[in-house]
């Protein structure tokens, strides 16, 4: 029996952060008492018309741009029929055959499509024993019927559970930075469901698939997936045929459920929305949407590595985070902006490599701001300005201080601010050098304190080293810097 | 044409309960329906772009300004049975057996 290989391919649902529903006025809300946001369009009282919202319209554009679809020039809306108390009019108004977006790419994974449509109520089912008397009912709030909603549906190009999990993050990361939708999971604006097939690697064909509802976070879509997969090749193991349908996870139990198939009537009956007309992006729709596109994660960690050279989990930590990855841009700016100002005489101040600044900011600062209880979640109004951060990180370069000395500086820095070089003077943490032969006298005393450790060294325990450096920096209390240490021990035992 | 196994199949699909005569009728009117409607195929539509709509609009949208929304009491109006702020259903679980 050759290996199976999982074959997945994701849609997501993405509630978009408009003021209003879709096709009507009624404002958008989350727990809210039930049904204070409705009308005669979101409860389909006879004789209403629809109209779509244009900033709902412009958010789809957004979402297909950052995904590279093909924008259609021209597409509709569709009447996908179903009959459920969530939905007042027994059909959602979706879109079929002509998406708004086509085909585009998200990393290495395909986009198929993604369109506009409208979100259902929220319903909730009542049993028999439950709190309403007699027969079992759903109770139906239409706060969030008409919500808009854009699905992305990707080709099945994810080949694992973890896969899936890691895209799922990226896309979320890059429509959050779009800024057209809270993408809480928890909450429901970010609705992610997995299909998921098996099949015997190197094949092409692709196996009966079920589809995976309700993993409403993406360590429980990464579970369920797991948790499917696994069934999958069992049944596929032993000789048995994979059945298509529906799974809903539970994340109590991790378990997945069948949803029973009488429900699942997948026989929609579209047709095209009589009541609406096409959208047809004109120029001045499109520049809009293309204008208001900020830099997205995958591109903003591509320019970290190839023109910054940070290493690719940096990269990614910073395109992940918009306000530390501003916060690093704008101390990198300033290491540049100090370099520039400082004049010749001082050219030993060599431009600060941007890995240096990275690691000060993802680092130490963060290390510093953790140990202070101070964690700054939004680098907004950052404790640490950036131009004090970029000042120390060039003391240190400069070898003006030790990198000891600088953390010294920093915790200074966060806990009662001020500026770095006025710190470093207060503080008497102005690195020795070896000019005036302090640091040698010292580094003497020490070898002349621990000849055993000296005659190690001498023949050759390179080791040894660490306990004269220790010494050293005891003794200059962290001011002495480690390299010009270890030069002037190896110059004073003549190797 | 259509039979009666495709009207007992749509009427299901929007949960309308018809008795025999009633079959019996609707598949003689749905059928005369797309007959009517069949006779487009009999014309020479070469060249003809297909339309999803009778009027030539395009781009009909609305601003996002929120407008004032029902007050709940008033949605509810014309609810035969609300509980507790909200509509109350058949629960479709009951409905699919």
């Amino acid at each position: 029996m050759p290996e199976l290989e999982a074959v997945i391919g994701l849609e997501i649902h993405v509630q978009l952060a408009t003021r209003t529903k879709m096709f009507c006025g009624c404002a958008l809300s989350f727990g809210d008492e039930p049904n204070v946001h409705t009308c005669p369009i979101c409860l389909a009282h006879p004789g209403v018309l629809p109209v779509p919202n244009e900033e709902a319209v412009r958010f789809a554009l957004k979402i297909g741009m950052a995904l590279g679809c093909e924008i259609a020039p021209r597409s509709i809306f569709h009447r996908k029929n179903y009959f459920y108390p969530d939905n007042p009019k027994a059909y959602q108004i979706s879109q079929y055959d002509i998406p708004i977006c086509g085909a585009g790419k998200l990393g290495e994974i395909r986009i198929t499509r993604a369109h506009l449509e409208e979100d259902a109520a929220k319903t909730i089912h009542v049993g028999e024993s439950g709190r309403i008397h007699g027969s079992a009912a759903s109770l139906v709030d239409f706060n969030r019927g008409g919500t808009p909603l854009v699905e992305i549906v990707t080709e099945p190009d994810l080949r694992g559970a973890a896969e899936a999990a890691e895209w799922a993050r990226l896309l979320r990361e890059t429509v959050r930075q779009l800024g057209v939708s809270d993408v809480n999971m928890e909450e429901g604006s970010l609705r992610v469901d997995a299909n998921v097939s098996v099949r015997p690697a190197g094949t092409e064909e692709l196996g009966t698939k079920t589809e995976l509802k309700n993993m409403n976070s993406f360590r429980f879509l990464q579970r369920g997936i797991e948790a499917e997969l696994e069934r999958q090749r069992e049944i596929v193991g032993a000789g048995g045929t994979v059945e298509q349908e529906t799974l809903h996870f539970d994340p109590a139990s991790g378990d997945l459920t069948s949803l029973r198939s009488k429900e699942e009537a997948h026989d929609y009956r579209y047709f095209p929305e009589p009541d609406l007309v096409a959208i047809a992006p004109t120029e001045a729709m499109l520049a809009a949407a293309r204008e208001s596109l900020p830099e997205l994660p995958a591109e903003r960690q591509a320019r970290y590595e190839t023109e910054l050279r940070l290493d690719p989990e940096q990269a990614k930590r910073f395109a992940g985070d918009p306000a530390l990855s501003e916060y690093f841009e704008a101390t990198f700016a300033a290491t540049r902006a100090d370099s520039e100002t400082e004049d010749d005489s001082q050219s030993d101040t060599a431009a600060i490599e941007p890995r240096v600044v990275a690691n000060w900011v993802s680092g130490d600062l963060i290390a510093t701001l953790r140990a202070a209880d101070k964690t700054d979640e939004d680098f907004r109004d950052p404790t640490v300005p950036p131009a004090a951060l970029a000042a120390l990180a060039a003391q240190v370069a400069t070898k003006a201080i030790s990198h000891g000395s600088g953390r010294k500086v920093l915790t200074i820095l966060v806990e009662e601010g001020g500026d770095p070089k006025a710190i470093v003077e207060r503080e008497g943490l102005a690195q020795m050098g070896g000019d005036d032969g302090e640091l040698a006298a010292i580094v003497a005393a020490a070898i002349e304190g621990d000849p055993a450790a000296a005659e190690q060294i001498r023949s050759g325990n390179g080791k040894a080293i660490g306990a004269i450096v220790g010494a050293v920096m005891r003794e200059t209390k962290g001011r002495a810097d480690g390299g010009e240490v270890n030069r002037l021990i190896r110059q004073q035992l003549g190797l | 044409m259509i039979d009666r196994e495709q009207v007992l199949h749509v009427a299901k699909l929007a949960r309308l309960r018809l008795d025999e005569a009633e079959v019996e009728a609707m598949a003689g009117e749905l059928s005369g329906i797309l007959g009517h409607v069949d006779r487009i195929a009999d014309l020479d539509l070469e060249g003809v772009e297909p339309t999803s709509h009778v009027v030539h609009l395009e781009n009909v949208l609305r601003a996002d300004q929120p407008w004032t929304s029902m007050p709940p009491e008033v949605a509810l109006a014309s609810a035969p049975e609300p509980f507790e702020g909200a509509f109350r259903a058949p629960s479709p679980q009951a409905d699919a057996d």
